[in-house]
């Protein structure tokens, strides 16, 4: 595979084995997931601002979620949220963002040729795109999506009768996240193996860029999850589809009697849960990986404390695997061990504070350059901060007892989590574009974005936090039938005004990102100045990325503003002068 | 030992840590619902036990393929071998299940207790992942009539070998599991 070799459109661009076109295979379903996902979002946010009214934005769904008056029928607004949560946190957050940036980046940045195995990584992109096709399909089955929450709590996940989608949506829905589960555990597998094996000469783990050590915990995070969710789902498919009695206990539906005896829906949560947590680190260390790299560059300074950030990296990663109890305080959990998992919850504090103190500290009296790629990675932080503030509430029990299940957590999750990744994403994007096309996007579009996307994704979730306080229930299809609300409506008004807003100004990016595909400015090879060895690779995509030999590193990955150098930046491949010290 | 054949190890190893992952799920769920109570409890039928000596024998055999090796000779009939103990196993464990429904213990429907249901997961989840190890084998033994394996190549065998004693020691840890806990 050194040498570039004769392609067909089929090998190039549709069955390829090239980690790169992969990459880019990952990242344009993952938007197109994130719209559907964010056009879901702007349909139920319609319904909450004039509840039982008609709107344009209806034209958008099957014909049969819609009532006489015109208005979105109560089980098809549980539908939205359901696949709006599924999409968003799998489709778009763990495939979107880790298999684009995990494929494009570890071999470019580890200095090899391709994946290990170029067949698993193009298996584990067929395989999500199996699962989209039929998590897509099942959004247009009569009785309609899944409906039970992104979560499947059982019972109204195991028993088809339930609700209208909890039948073949809901079959759908498991086989569909079953063929994403062994589409990403392919591709863990493969990254983590690429990363132990195929570091080019000279690349020691301590020379590796923070964005692939981020990757590699995020693989590890999904190899050992993702089984238990897979094992979590076997149960479930069991209890739904042959009888058995996992999950399921002393239920009467529709006067009927079943059978089920003595199963636990708290099992279902425990087991889901500890796939749960760690998840929300699948989604969120590849975000803050790249927002080392971006911050770093655009700081032209070296990254403050790498050790302290890989060693964080490795604390959160570890602590995601204990902490999976805080999402259960409320199903009646012994409440001693509900303390324990507030000990352990409130521990990742720790290694999340001193990711944001390096942070911090090397953007501090930097001679920062405000490309839109920094804004989305300062962006990062931020909400990763105004996020995780409202954690610290929610990881304890005590405190947490008294706004389960409102905004509060909606709030919350959708900052530290939606967010952070979602602009790590876009960081992630604008900064790499000249790598992946060979083309600049456009900057001053890319303000307008950044600014936009900012003060609406705010002015969405910042206000959440006083509906939830106010004790405002999530997933209610209406808001209006509880006079103890009727004060909120305007709240929720403004919320759907940014909702809106925020999904508009994307198509200021999507017009930026397929515009600059063809008619963007052509790039020069390393147009940040930056050090990492992706930017050594010529313009022109090649399946071997490097021609002839492959480079060689000479020390570590963020010497920027060295003094003894002329450019404010030395590449990882040029050599140590004479009794200089690597870090 | 080139990258290559490294990276290809690592590869299953790793695959194999997620494999435990899940079975750590499913009997990490086993505990929690016993605890919950209404558990109903019966013997584990004897093919369970003749299917482990025989998994165990299984692997011991397949010891010898490398010896083989050593030895210049071909190590096709060891793995044919381990291949028909494989099969021994899988009937095995077929007729345990048959013995459980005659006890009365059913994997789904009415009168089924999570305990019995438990039993059958784990069982079928095993044999899934053994039939994975058939394969394998079954691959390897083309191999070796073929030739292709010498002391200095054998890595499709060194993977088969992995793999399939981690199937025997899995079952081990499944079955000990079952009994005792």
């Amino acid at each position: 595979m050194s040498d570039h070799h004769k392609e067909t459109f089929i090998t190039k661009y549709i069955f390829s084995l090239d980690h790169k076109m992969i990459a880019k295979q990952f990242l344009l379903t993952g938007m197109f997931m994130a719209l559907v996902g964010m056009l879901m979002s702007a349909i139920f946010r319609v319904q909450l601002a004039n509840p039982g009214e008609s709107s344009i934005l209806y034209n958008f769904l099957p014909s049969h979620w819609i009532n006489e008056v015109g208005a979105l029928n109560p089980d098809k607004y549980l539908a939205l949220v359901t696949m709006h949560g599924t999409i968003l946190v799998f489709w778009v957050l763990t495939a979107g963002l880790s298999g684009t940036f995990a494929n494009f980046l570890i071999p470019l940045q580890i200095g090899a040729r391709d994946m290990a195995s170029g067949f698993i990584n193009m298996l584990s992109y067929w395989f999500f795109f199996a699962a989209t096709v039929v998590l897509i399909w099942s959004i247009y089955v009569p009785s309609g999506p899944a409906s039970g929450g992104w979560t499947i709590y059982p019972p109204l996940s195991a028993l088809p009768q339930s609700i209208p989608g909890s039948g073949t949506g809901m079959t759908l829905w498991l086989v569909a996240i079953t063929l994403f589960i062994v589409g990403s555990l392919l591709g863990g597998l493969n990254y983590i193996v690429t990363i132990l094996n195929l570091r080019t000469k000279g690349m020691s783990m301590k020379r590796l860029p923070l964005t692939v050590w981020a990757l590699f915990f995020t693989a590890i995070l999904g190899v050992l999850s993702f089984p238990v969710l897979l094992s979590c789902g076997l149960l479930l498919i069991f209890d739904r589809s042959f009888g058995t009695s996992f999950y399921l206990s002393d239920i009467v539906i529709n006067g009927e009697v079943l059978h089920n005896i003595g199963g636990s829906p708290i099992l279902f949560e425990h087991l889901f849960w500890f796939l749960g947590h760690p998840e929300v680190y699948i989604i969120l260390l590849p975000a803050l990986g790249i927002t080392s790299e971006i911050i770093a560059t655009n700081s032209r300074k070296p990254i403050f404390g790498y050790k302290a950030m890989v060693g964080s990296l490795l604390a959160i990663a570890f602590l995601s695997f204990v902490v999976w109890g805080h999402h259960m305080f409320m199903t009646g959990m012994n409440p001693f061990l509900g303390s324990v998992f507030t000990f352990t919850t409130l521990l990742i504090a720790i290694p999340s504070a001193v990711k944001v103190f390096n942070f911090l500290a090397t953007l501090w009296k930097a001679n920062i350059r405000f490309t839109p790629a920094m804004l989305f990675a300062i962006a990062t932080v931020s909400t990763f901060i105004t996020g995780g503030l409202t954690g610290l509430i929610l990881g304890d029990s005590a405190l947490d007892i008294n706004v389960h299940d409102t905004y509060f957590v909606v709030g919350h999750f959708h900052i530290v989590m939606g967010l952070s990744a979602i602009y790590g994403m876009l960081a992630g994007v604008y900064h790499w574009f000249p790598k992946m096309y060979g083309r600049m996007m456009n900057k001053s579009l890319g303000y307008i974005h950044f600014w936009t996307t900012f003060i609406c994704a705010y002015g969405v979730f910042f206000p959440m936090h006083f509906l939830g306080l106010a004790g405002l229930p999530r997933r209610y299809y209406t808001n209006s039938s509880f006079p103890m609300f009727d004060g909120l409506s305007d709240i929720n008004s403004i919320i759907t005004f940014f909702a809106l807003s925020g999904a508009v100004v994307q198509v200021i990016f999507l017009f930026n990102f397929f515009y600059s595909i063809f008619k963007g400015p052509k790039t020069t090879k390393n147009p940040w100045k930056s050090t990492t060895l992706e930017w050594t690779t010529p313009v022109e995509r090649i399946h071997g990325n490097w021609p002839g030999e492959l480079p060689e590193v000479k020390r570590w990955a963020y010497d920027y503003s060295k003094p003894g150098y002329e450019d404010d930046f030395v590449p990882q491949t040029v050599e140590l002068k004479e009794g200089e010290k690597d870090v | 030992m080139s990258v290559n054949i490294k990276a290809i190890k690592q590869l299953l190893w790793i695959g194999i840590g997620s494999i435990c992952m899940f079975f750590a799920g499913l009997t990490s769920a086993y505990i929690v619902r016993k605890a919950e109570g209404n558990w109903m409890s019966f013997e584990i039928p004897d093919p369970f036990i003749y299917s482990t000596v025989v998994i165990i024998i299984s692997s011991i055999v397949l010891t010898f393929a490398k010896s083989k090796l050593k030895q210049e000779a071909s190590p096709f009939k060891i793995i044919l071998t381990v291949f028909i103990l494989g099969i021994i196993f899988t009937a095995l464990q077929v007729n345990g299940w048959k013995e459980l429904t005659n006890q009365g213990v059913f994997l789904t429907g009415e009168g089924s207790n999570a305990a019995g249901s438990f039993l059958y997961i784990l069982t079928l989840a095993h044999l899934v992942h053994l039939v994975g190890g058939l394969v394998a084998l079954l691959f390897s033994s083309v191999s070796a009539v073929k030739g292709k394996y010498s002391l200095e190549n054998s890595i499709g065998l060194d993977l088969t070998s992995t793999y399939w004693h981690f199937l025997g020691i899995l079952w081990l840890y499944l079955f000990f599991f079952l009994k005792y806990v």
